[in-house]
């Protein structure tokens, strides 16, 4: 999916570490589609053991409605490597995410659905949760041609994307439709492998 | 030059300045659970699968552990591992199905078959594929669409990462083992601290675990945030490799071995950052928290969020603490335990299963405690009786089950009751990762036979 300028609310959830198991709880992988995962984001902060939403949970606030960046904390996406997070995030509405920084494979993960992981310096990251608190409604924007944020204060901050997901991004790249232009490397590739194992044999 | 960048540099297909490589992927394990929307995304563009040879299939996730003859009653679950079969059947993909003697742990049955070779580059759709790196393979996780892409091309776009030498050296003290080298390490550098790196471990104390100890280190490697972790390749690993159904033969064999050897870090090679253990200093670990880097040696005192002096930490070990029901500044040993699971691609191989039997042979488990083990895979499970394990696991009062991840992810309905406390041999202790509302230790499988005896967390040395 293509990604290039939004403008947008921020949700802040300063927690570090969550983990994908959050994000999405495992018992809700047994689909065998990518639909109706929004539903069950953070499911367990998210409702109570009758299933009803927690007032106090920021998702289920006003202030999240249509809000297209959430405001990570420190190693966002640590853990399992299910694609089911970010493709849950996207369904809730996320387009974006800021943090610090990202645990690998969710970060790879998110690039390849159009969900922008935004990496910021500490004391941008710290002063825009300082902003959101201040004011719920200021907003950012994230432009990935110029790979730039604007702060609430109208600070531009550059944040790195690499050059193939940016491109990718902006003109909604397919990455196998990319490789499968290769076939002629990988088919002379393979005649030069040795050792290969064969697994129907 | 790392043997990490000599794999990487012996498999690159193609690459454009400022693009990243295109990498071809030798060996590519799937599973029921991350799987499904990735051929349903080559049946949308009519793919093919490029090489079935080079893919394997099996179901290990969401699979229950008790009596196989009965059918699945969870129908989602069911229609999941359906799924899984009609995809391999119309793809040409062999599949270790439910009813398969060869089924497992996708991460148990890859090396035990001689799948898992030295030099490969190894992916699948989980997070600990890091685990085949104990043979000198660059396996790591991966998402679904990239399963897609592996699925369409045998190639994945990759960028390099940082390398991270971890150099353990020294004598693991009695009660201490490959777990709690990893656990020791996680806890220094932190459950990010290795994030856009890849690991190789070396020193003499890695160089004496056996694979299947180095396979409990690798497995950990994503705990600690890199995705990929190795063991360079030496007589341990050939002698584990050989004869096995996949493994080369004859001068195949011998072929091989000759360039597994050349998997070595050069002598003048540099890496990005390098860590030391000293294994000689390492006591059992045992974590107290919410994420596997939260870690301590099983004497020591839970962390207190007073001493703590970076906010965004002392919060996050608050929380951490709250819903764990714990205190800062008193041990663990002596807590009582609802719950010990014994399994999971970490602790589920055959010396994992032998090192508890070991401890619970002519002892019985606290009758307060639920004590469930679960093999690796078909193969350890027919190894295990062979050796009369299971009959020592029933008599001490334990639970002995079919082969799967069962309660290490709890989505098969082996789980732990909310507010219950789980010693584990498993990888993660994230909340809810054992069921909803389950707290979780993880630790060795000595320490877990140990706390399953006493029924509280015991050092593992007190029983020796």
């Amino acid at each position: 999916m293509k990604f290039q300028m939004l403008q947008s609310r921020m949700v802040p959830m300063p927690q570090r570490n969550i983990d994908t198991d959050q994000i999405i709880p495992a018992r809700f992988l047994k689909t065998i589609s990518k639909e109706g995962l929004g539903d069950n984001l953070f499911c367990d902060w998210r409702y109570d053991a009758q299933g009803k939403p927690k007032a106090d949970f920021i998702l289920n606030q006003p202030r999240a409605a249509g809000a297209q960046v959430l405001l990570a904390g420190d190693n966002f996406g640590c853990g399992s490597s299910r694609e089911h997070a970010p493709w849950a995030l996207m369904q809730f509405g996320f387009r974006a995410l800021i943090s610090t920084s990202f645990a690998d494979i969710f970060r790879a993960n998110s690039l390849k659905n159009g969900l922008l992981p935004v990496i910021v310096p500490a004391d941008v990251h710290a002063a825009l949760f300082d902003a959101v608190a201040s004011d719920r409604n200021v907003e950012v924007r994230i432009d990935l041609q110029n790979q730039t944020l604007t702060t609430p204060d109208g600070r531009t901050v550059e944040f790195p994307v690499d050059s193939f997901s940016k491109h990718c991004l902006l003109e909604g790249v397919d990455e196998i439709g990319y490789t499968l232009q290769h076939q002629a490397e990988i088919a002379a590739f393979e005649a030069r492998r040795v050792g290969s194992v064969n697994t129907t044999a | 030059m790392t043997i990490i960048e000599k794999i990487w540099d012996s498999h690159v297909v193609y690459q454009q300045p400022g693009a990243p490589a295109l990498l071809y992927i030798d060996l590519h394990l799937i599973h029921e659970v991350t799987s499904p929307q990735a051929f349903q995304g080559l049946r949308e563009r009519g793919l093919k699968v490029r090489r079935p040879d080079l893919t394997v299939a099996t179901t290990d996730h969401s699979i229950p552990t008790t009596d196989r003859s009965l059918p699945i009653v969870d129908e989602i679950a069911a229609r999941q591992v359906a799924q899984l079969e009609a995809n391999c059947r119309e793809f040409d993909i062999p599949l270790y199905g439910i009813h398969s003697d060869r089924q497992g742990i996708v991460h148990v049955i890859g090396p035990e078959l001689g799948l898992t070779q030295p030099g490969m580059t190894v992916v699948c759709g989980d997070s600990h594929t890091a685990t085949h790196g104990a043979f000198g393979a660059l396996a790591f996780g991966i998402g679904t669409s990239e399963i897609e892409h592996v699925l369409a091309t045998q190639c994945l776009l990759q960028r390099k990462s940082k390398t991270l030498q971890v150099r353990v050296d020294g004598a693991l003290k009695p009660g201490v083992s490959a777990k709690d080298i990893i656990l020791a390490l996680i806890a220094r550098i932190g459950i990010g601290g290795g994030t856009g790196s890849i690991i190789e471990y070396t020193g003499n104390a890695i160089r004496a675990l056996s694979m299947e100890e180095r396979m409990t280190v690798c497995n950990m490697t994503i705990e600690g945030g890199a995705r990929a972790g190795l063991v360079a390749p030496d007589d341990t690993t050939f002698q584990y490799l050989h004869g096995r159904p996949h493994a080369p033969k004859g001068a195949e064999w011998d072929a091989a071995v000759a360039r597994w050897k050349q998997l070595v870090t050069d002598a003048d090679a540099t890496y990005g950052r390098t860590i030391t253990i000293d294994a000689g200093a390492l006591e059992p670990m045992i974590t107290f928290g919410t994420n596997p880097g939260m870690g301590i040696p099983i004497g020591a005192p839970v962390p207190e969020p007073s001493q703590v002096s970076d906010p965004g930490e002392r919060e996050a070990l608050q929380q951490a603490l709250t819903y764990m029901g714990l205190e800062g500044g008193k041990p663990l040993a002596g807590h009582p335990v609802n719950v010990v699971f014994i399994g999971s691609c970490t602790n589920s191989r055959i010396s994992d299963l032998r090192t508890a039997a070991r401890l619970l042979a002519g002892r019985k488990v606290n009758p307060k405690v639920r004590v469930l083990v679960v093999p690796g895979s078909q193969e350890v499970k027919r190894q295990a009786i062979a050796e009369g394990l299971p009959e020592i696991f029933r008599a001490a009062g334990a639970e002995w089950r079919e082969p799967g991840c069962s309660m290490c992810i709890a989505m098969n309905g082996d789980s732990v009751a909310a507010g219950q406390y789980s010693l584990s041999t498993s990888n993660r202790n994230f909340e809810g990762r054992q069921g909803k509302g389950a707290r979780t230790f993880l630790a060795s499988p000595l320490t877990a036979a140990a706390s399953a005896i006493t029924g509280v967390v015991t050092d593992v040395r007190t029983l020796l």
